[in-house]
C-alpha cells in the first residue's frame, strides 16, 4: 500500500526546418522513400556534416521559452550503435555539453472539485540530435526495408526531471510542452506523423523510500496512449513487487490494442554507446548577442497571452484558456474583436462556442475555416448595433458557413433585419391587445404571467423581427393602460 | 591500466570487428600499453583548463536552411546490394 510512482519523460520533438540538421536534403513528410536521403544521410565516405543554423536557432528558442540556461558553448557527440536505420553506425547527438540546460514548465491539474492546482515540472536538459530512418518489416519477404528520408531530421530531445507522479500529470506536462513548441513555431506537433514522440521512464516506490528501478516505455505517440501506458506500467510494477518479484531495468513497448507494455528484450550491450565528441563538427558557440536576438524575437507565450486575454478582454479563465489554445485561434479572436467593435465577451462566445462547434461538426479547424475573422466580425457588428437578434444571428451564421455570402447580404436576403421602428411595433402591440380583451383584463387583474403571452403574440405579428428590448418596453407601457 | 581479455573481446564486438582468439592476448597487452601512455596525462593539473572538444581553435560554421541536395536516389541505389520499390533491403532485423 501507499505506493507512489516516479515518472520522467523524454520527448523527441522534430524541428520544423526545411532541410536536415547536417545536410541540405529536404525533410518534407510523406515523400517517396529515399528521395530525400543524400550522401550525408546515407553515411557515404568523405562527406562532412554542417550544422543547419535554423535548427540551432529553434533549439535556443525552446531553451529561452522554458527559462533555461542556453549554453554559450555546446558540443556534438557520436552515439554509437549498429542499426540499419542509421547507416553510418552512430547518431550525432549531444552528451556532456547540450545546448539547453535546466529549465521548468508549469502544469495545471484538475483538483477534482472543479478547480485547478499548479505544479512545476523541472526540465533537466534539451539537446540537439538527428532522427533515424524508418525500418519497414512488412511486405519485403524475409528482409527489412529501409527508408532513410527521416534520417537526419533535426530533433530536440527534452528530458524532464523525475518530478511527475501520476499518468495525469504526465499528460498535462506533455500537452503543455506540445502547445509550447507549436506556439514557438519550432515543431508542427503532428503526433501521428511522429513529429512529437514520448518515452516514459516509470518506477514505483513506497512513499518516503528512495527511487525504485525504472523501466523505459518507448515511442508512445498519443496523449491517451501515454496515460494508458503509464497507468499500466505503474500497476504492473506494483504487482510484481507485491508478489515478491523485482523490477528489471529494461526497455518496453506499449501495445495500443491490448493497453499493455511488453519487454523488448534487447541485448545487454545495447546501451554501451561509447560517446565521444564528433571530430567532424566544431564546438557550437552562441554569443550573448545571438541569444539576446532570439530572446527578443520570442512570440507571446501561452501563459502570458492567457493573462492578457483575461485582463484586457475581461474573459473568464476558461474562455481565455480555450481561445489561447493555439496561436491561430488567439489571432482570429483578436481580429474579430478589433474588426467588429463588439463586446469582447460576445466575441469570445461566438468564437469559442459557435464557431469552434461548427468547425468541429464540418471537420475543419481555425486555419481552414470557411468563415474568416472579418466575416464573423461583420455578423457581430449587426448584433451589436441591434440590426439582428441573437437568434437571427445564428441563422445568418449557418448561411455564412454554407458560403451564402457576407452577413449583410444574408440578413437582407433573408429579411432578418429587426424592426426597431417604434411606431411599427406599437401598431402590432395595439392589434394584439385589441384582439385579446379577455387576457388583457386578466393581466390587469394581476395575472402577470400573461405578459409572456402578449410578447409571443406581438412577436408573431412582426414575424419575430421586433427588437425584443423595444418590444418588451413598449408592451409593458401599453398593458399598464 | 590493464585491459582484460574479456574487455578486449567486448570492445571488438561493439565495433563489429572479428578478432581471432590468438590475437586477444597481444591486443590486450598493446591496448593496455596505449592506455598507460595516455594515462600519464592524469598527473597534469587541469583545474583551469576547458576540456578540448576539438583540436582546431575554431567555431562551427552554420548552414542556411535551404535545400541544396537534389534527389539522386537512382544513382545511390544503383550501387546498393539490394533495393525494392525505392527502399534499401537489409537482412531482417526483428523476428
Amino acid at each position: 500500500m501507499n505506493w507512489e510512482a516516479v515518472i520522467g519523460l523524454e520527448v523527441h520533438c522534430q524541428l520544423q526546418t526545411k532541410t536536415k540538421i547536417f545536410s541540405g536534403a529536404a525533410t518534407a513528410y510523406g515523400a517517396e522513400p529515399n528521395t530525400q536521403a543524400d550522401g550525408v544521410t546515407l553515411g557515404f565516405p568523405g562527406v562532412l556534416p554542417v550544422l543547419n543554423g535554423e535548427a540551432l536557432r529553434m533549439a535556443v528558442t525552446f531553451g529561452l521559452a522554458v527559462g533555461a540556461e542556453v549554453a554559450e558553448r555546446c558540443v556534438f557527440a557520436r552515439k554509437h550503435y549498429f542499426y540499419p536505420d542509421l547507416p553510418k553506425g552512430y547518431q550525432i547527438s549531444q552528451y556532456e555539453l547540450p545546448i539547453v540546460g535546466k529549465g521548468t514548465l508549469d502544469i495545471e491539474l484538475d483538483d477534482g472539485h472543479g478547480g485547478v492546482t499548479h505544479k512545476t515540472i523541472g526540465i533537466t536538459r534539451a539537446h540537439m540530435e538527428e532522427d533515424a530512418g524508418k525500418s519497414l518489416h512488412e511486405n519485403f519477404s524475409g528482409a527489412t526495408g529501409i527508408d532513410l528520408n527521416r534520417a537526419g531530421t533535426p530533433l530536440i530531445e527534452i528530458v524532464s526531471e523525475p518530478d511527475i507522479r501520476t499518468a495525469q500529470e504526465a499528460v498535462a506536462y506533455l500537452k503543455k510542452l506540445h502547445q509550447l513548441v507549436v506556439y514557438l513555431g519550432i515543431c508542427d506537433g503532428n503526433m501521428q506523423e511522429g513529429s512529437f514522440r514520448c518515452d516514459a521512464n516509470v518506477s514505483v516506490r513506497r512513499k518516503g523510500e528512495k527511487f525504485g528501478t525504472r523501466t523505459e516505455t518507448k515511442n508512445v505517440n498519443s496523449f491517451r496512449y501515454v496515460e494508458k501506458a503509464i497507468e499500466y506500467e505503474i500497476q504492473r510494477q506494483i504487482e510484481v513487487i507485491e508478489g515478491g518479484g523485482k523490477i528489471i531495468q529494461e526497455t518496453r513497448l506499449f501495445n495500443p490494442d491490448t493497453g499493455e507494455t511488453k519487454s523488448m528484450r534487447v541485448k545487454e550491450d545495447a546501451n554501451d554507446y561509447r560517446y565521444f565528441p564528433d571530430p567532424d563538427l566544431l564546438p557550437i558557440v552562441c554569443t550573448p548577442e545571438y541569444i539576446a536576438a532570439i530572446r527578443a524575437s520570442l512570440p507571446e507565450l501561452p501563459e502570458a497571452k492567457r493573462a492578457r486575454f483575461e485582463q484586457d478582454y475581461g474573459l473568464s479563465p476558461y474562455d481565455a484558456k480555450t481561445l489561447i489554445s493555439s496561436r491561430e485561434l488567439a489571432a482570429y479572436y483578436e481580429a474579430v474583436v478589433k474588426a467588429s467593435g463588439a463586446e469582447a465577451k460576445l466575441c469570445a462566445n461566438w468564437v469559442a462556442t459557435n464557431l469552434l462547434g461548427a468547425l468541429n461538426k464540418i471537420g475543419k479547424d481555425i486555419e481552414t475555416t470557411p468563415v474568416s475573422a472579418d466575416a464573423l466580425a461583420g455578423l457581430l457588428k449587426r448584433i451589436a448595433d441591434k440590426t439582428i437578434s441573437g437568434n437571427g444571428a445564428k441563422d445568418v451564421f449557418e448561411a455564412m458557413l454554407a458560403g451564402e455570402g457576407d452577413a449583410d447580404s444574408i440578413i437582407k436576403a433573408k429579411g432578418l433585419v429587426q424592426i426597431t421602428d417604434e411606431s411599427a411595433i406599437v401598431k402590432a402591440i395595439d392589434d394584439v391587445i385589441a384582439k385579446n380583451p379577455g387576457q388583457l383584463a386578466e393581466y390587469r387583474a394581476g395575472k402577470d404571467k400573461l405578459f409572456g403571452f402578449f410578447v409571443g403574440q406581438a412577436m408573431k405579428a412582426t414575424q419575430g423581427k421586433a427588437n425584443p428590448d423595444t418590444l418588451n418596453r413598449l408592451l409593458k407601457e401599453k398593458l399598464a393602460g | 591500466m590493464s585491459l582484460s581479455p574479456e574487455q578486449v573481446k567486448q570492445v571488438a564486438h561493439l565495433a563489429r570487428l572479428s578478432l581471432p582468439p590468438e590475437k586477444v592476448e597481444p591486443y590486450a597487452r598493446q591496448l593496455s600499453n596505449i592506455l598507460d601512455m595516455v594515462s600519464q596525462l592524469s598527473s597534469a593539473s587541469t583545474d583551469d583548463v576547458q576540456p578540448m572538444a576539438h583540436p582546431l581553435e575554431m567555431v562551427q560554421r552554420l548552414r542556411p536552411d535551404a535545400v541544396s541536395e537534389e534527389n539522386r536516389r537512382e544513382a545511390f541505389q544503383a550501387i546498393a546490394p539490394a533495393v525494392e520499390d525505392g527502399v534499401y533491403l537489409v537482412p531482417r532485423v526483428i523476428e
